[in-house]
């Protein structure tokens, strides 16, 4: 959570009307939409994998992530491919481009509840002049940990 | 940093040595005269001593040039290489392979060696003195004379200031333990110098085999009579004389023989890095990773390769059509050989058994010989890896509850050393890998009463089970026939680890025993896991891949041909009945609109003994696949065992048959 870092570079992205960042050092790559091949028995959220360059590489949809609804894949859609712990996956995003350099001075921590979003998945929200920049915690947004719990969640249901 | 560079050489060249003297050590024991043996244990040894010292590894190479001493006195016919000599030398290969491995991990490279380099010491000292006498065929006549060797440690121990004795004892007529005298008079002689022989040699002394008299030759650096005054202190000595050793060879010989040694123990290494050069010149070494990446790199060739043949089909360019063609033929030929390359012959693994098997034996008291026959029968890096350990336990699980002890042995008639056969071979797309003993076999009974016990097996219709159904029993947890835990097995890992092991690695393992003939561990292995064969078939528009070591065939039913039993579709296969598992059911998959077909396509699988037929909608066909992890992130999905990537680039998921069928 802390950093001693007195600027961060940040990849930004939008879901909806919201835009996001994650640290440019956990992003390997930005992809344009390509086939899914469905995994079955996964949480909703997991679209499946896709064929990077030769590696198989699971997908997930960061709108059901959130629990935003859905939303036709377009023009603009990207896969973000993120290396959190050892494990590579991908984040479906409405659009990705923008590389930002945020001061950590400008970082706050995130309030209770934006946008439907559990605050847990969130570092801080970063004020740039008229803009609000969501930064995720990636950690949390793939932790395995929580997977096996939706997953039970949703046998259960 | 430039340490660095050479770290990675140092220890897979170190590992090389290391085992190599683990062999060829093992070899000596059973041929100990074989001179050739010890050559190239001293060199194997005398690389290692040189690397160590060129890398700083300090205790790495005083422990080895320890060791060196020893063996040249082997070489040198100074000891012989009986039991326990070996048993020092390998308790230091044992440290030396720590230190290294200890590197290997990041670590210093130091460790403790204090104790085995005493050990050492003590040997190159004294030799073990039951050896020692054994080297000299026959007590020689009374008066000592002395070879080469002895002739050197005298006159080199002359120059640190002891004085060589000749040690006349003799006990009284009526002595009654006379092998406590020696020992007594030898502990006291230790005490104040060195005993470097005897005669009669000891072992004859320690079974009281001679008269009243024996002979020693003894350095120390008192003076005569104060050696005699300690013997003295022992009861019941009759006489004792001790007398200056005159050594009237000449000097120069001496040291020419010494020479001579050296000589050739700088010479060998020499010899055998010109060798190796030869040798090396013909392979290199790979990181497997490198590998990978081109395994990768080559799958996506192959993939574009699959577009390239669309394209040039549907453009029917003739040129173009011709130079596709003769592009795949060139990618398969480069496929084989990529796949070639990651194979590796077992006997990387196999190296390590005869000298665990020997210590296993040792410690229960049996008499085991291990033979190993296949040895260059290769595998996939990835197989050889992964496959150590379940052969480890097979071979543990021979040793302790095949093999019987030399005893029982010799009651039924057998000889008293028992035989483990490792044997390994391809057959068709896979490899055998064979643990055979000689001993007791299984004990149907037993492992009945254990299974009935443990409620594995009902006791009613116990009877019934075939042979080989009970000894897979010996597979499912918690069953061990061992009445008391050893320290060998029974530890809580039994048969079933290495039986999911295997599994794991696509192959399986099978038992056959017959009393008091031996049992016979077969474990059937893939040649490759990254490879495999497969049936593409498609289910709705989702196509699936089953590996064809899993499927017994293919049919086409009528849906009037399934029966139900117990809420279960079920369908007769030639005779058997067997369930009906629909892939659209298992996988969620979502229906498509169309009409129902009054067939279905089945593919009949298999785990073990049991069966499953699988609803399919098309049969794509046979292809070789190559196989890819979910990675991480997605590591257990049920009945998903993997994916692989397509001509087409789409992914397609590997069912798991394993886990479908429960």
């Amino acid at each position: 959570m802390t950093s001693v870092l007195q600027s961060q570079k940040v990849i930004v992205f939008q879901i909806g009307e919201e835009e996001y960042g994650v640290s440019v050092d956990q992003v390997k790559s930005i992809e344009r939409i390509q086939p899914i091949t469905r995994v079955p028995n996964t949480p909703g959220f997991v679209k499946g994998v896709i064929n990077l360059r030769g590696v198989v590489t699971p997908i997930i949809d960061l709108r059901m992530r959130f629990n935003i609804e859905e939303k036709e894949h377009d023009n603009h859609t990207r896969v973000i491919i993120v290396s959190v712990e050892d494990m590579e996956v991908g984040l479906i995003v409405d659009a990705a481009n923008d590389v930002m350099d945020i001061e950590m001075d400008n970082i706050e921590p995130p309030p209770e509840v934006v946008g439907g979003i559990e605050a847990d998945y969130l570092h801080g929200v970063a004020k740039l002049e008229k803009r609000l920049l969501i930064l995720l915690n990636l950690n949390k947004v793939l932790s395995r940990k929580e997977l096996e719990e939706l997953k039970t969640i949703e046998e259960g249901s | 940093m430039e340490k660095n560079q050479y770290l990675d050489m140092f220890i897979e060249e170190s590992r090389e040595h290391l085992q190599a003297i683990n062999d060829h050590l093992l070899h000596l024991e059973t041929n100990p005269g074989q001179k050739e043996i010890i050559g190239e244990i001293f060199r194997s040894a005398h690389t290692l001593k040189g690397m160590a010292a060129t890398m700083g590894y300090e205790e790495i190479t005083n422990l080895t040039h320890q060791m060196e001493n020893i063996l040249d006195g082997i070489r040198n016919g100074t000891y012989e290489a009986g039991t326990t000599l070996i048993d020092i030398v390998f308790e230091a290969v044992d440290h030396i392979e720590r230190m290294v491995e200890d590197i290997a991990s990041g670590g210093t490279g130091k460790a403790d060696v204090k104790d085995v380099l005493s050990k050492l010491f003590d040997l190159e000292n004294n030799g073990v003195q039951s050896e020692v006498a054994a080297v000299m065929e026959k007590p020689r006549s009374e008066e000592s004379t002395f070879d080469d060797f002895e002739l050197t440690v005298l006159s080199q121990s002359m120059e640190q200031g002891y004085v060589p004795y000749t040690v006349k004892v003799i006990l009284r007529e009526d002595c009654i333990l006379k092998a406590a005298r020696v020992v007594m008079i030898f502990d006291v002689l230790e005490q104040i110098g060195e005993v470097i022989k005897s005669t009669p040699p000891v072992e004859e002394l320690e079974e009281e085999a001679f008269d009243s008299q024996f002979t020693l030759t003894f350095l120390s650096k008192e003076s005569a009579d104060e050696v005699k005054a300690h013997i003295f202190k022992v009861s019941e000595v009759e006489a004792v004389s001790v007398d200056e050793v005159v050594i009237d060879k000449p000097e120069p010989v001496l040291d020419d023989g010494n020479e001579e040694v050296k000589e050739t123990a700088k010479e060998l290494p020499q010899e055998q890095d010109t060798k190796k050069q030869a040798s090396a010149n013909k392979t290199i070494r790979v990181n497997i990773d490198r590998l990978d990446a081109l395994m990768n790199l080559f799958e996506e060739l192959v993939i574009d390769k699959g577009r390239l043949e669309q394209i040039s089909a549907d453009l029917n360019n003739h040129e173009l059509t011709d130079t596709v063609e003769h592009m795949s033929r060139i990618s398969g030929d480069l496929q084989n050989i990529i796949l070639t390359m990651r194979m590796v012959p077992v006997e990387q693994v196999f190296n390590r058994f005869p000298r665990m098997v020997r210590g296993l034996a040792k410690e229960l008291n049996k008499h085991v010989h291990l033979e190993v026959s296949g040895a260059e029968t290769e595998l996939d890096r990835t197989v050889i890896d992964e496959i150590g350990d379940p052969l480890v336990h097979l071979l543990r699980n021979s040793i302790d509850h095949g093999v019987e002890t030399p005893s029982e042995r010799i009651k039924k008639g057998k000889p008293e050393q028992g035989t483990i056969h490792l044997k390994a071979y391809h057959s068709g797309n896979h490899v055998f890998i064979e643990v055979a003993d000689d001993g007791a076999g299984i004990d149907r009974d037993k492992v009945l009463a254990k299974a009935v016990s443990k409620g594995a097996v009902p006791e009613k219709g116990k009877e019934n089970l075939s042979d080989s159904e009970v000894y897979n029993l010996l597979f499912s947890s918690g069953l061990s026939t061992r009445d008391e835990i050893s320290d060998i097995s029974g530890r809580g890992v039994g048969l079933d680890v290495v039986k999911s092991k295997i599994e794991s690695l696509g192959g399986n393992v099978t038992i056959s025993s017959k009393k008091d003939e031996g049992t016979t561990f077969s474990v059937q292995l893939p040649l490759t896991l990254s490879i495999i064969s497969v049936m593409l078939v498609e289910v709705e528009k989702e196509k699936y891949a089953i590996p064809l070591s899993s499927i017994i065939e293919t049919a086409i039913i009528k849906k009037s041909d399934i029966l139900r039993a117990h809420n279960q579709e079920v369908i007769d296969f030639r005779g058997r009945v067997v369930p009906l598992i629909d892939l659209k059911k298992i996988f969620n998959v979502p229906k498509e609109p169309g009409q129902a077909d009054e067939h279905y396509s089945i593919v009949v699988v298999r785990k073990g003994d049991k069966m499953a037929a699988l609803i399919v909608d098309t049969f794509i066909g046979q292809q070789e696949i190559v196989l890819k992890a979910l990675g991480h992130y997605l590591n257990q999905v049920f009945a998903v065992s993997g994916a692989t990537i397509l001509g087409d680039g789409q992914v397609a998921l590997i069912i798991d048959c394993n886990t479908i069928i429960r």
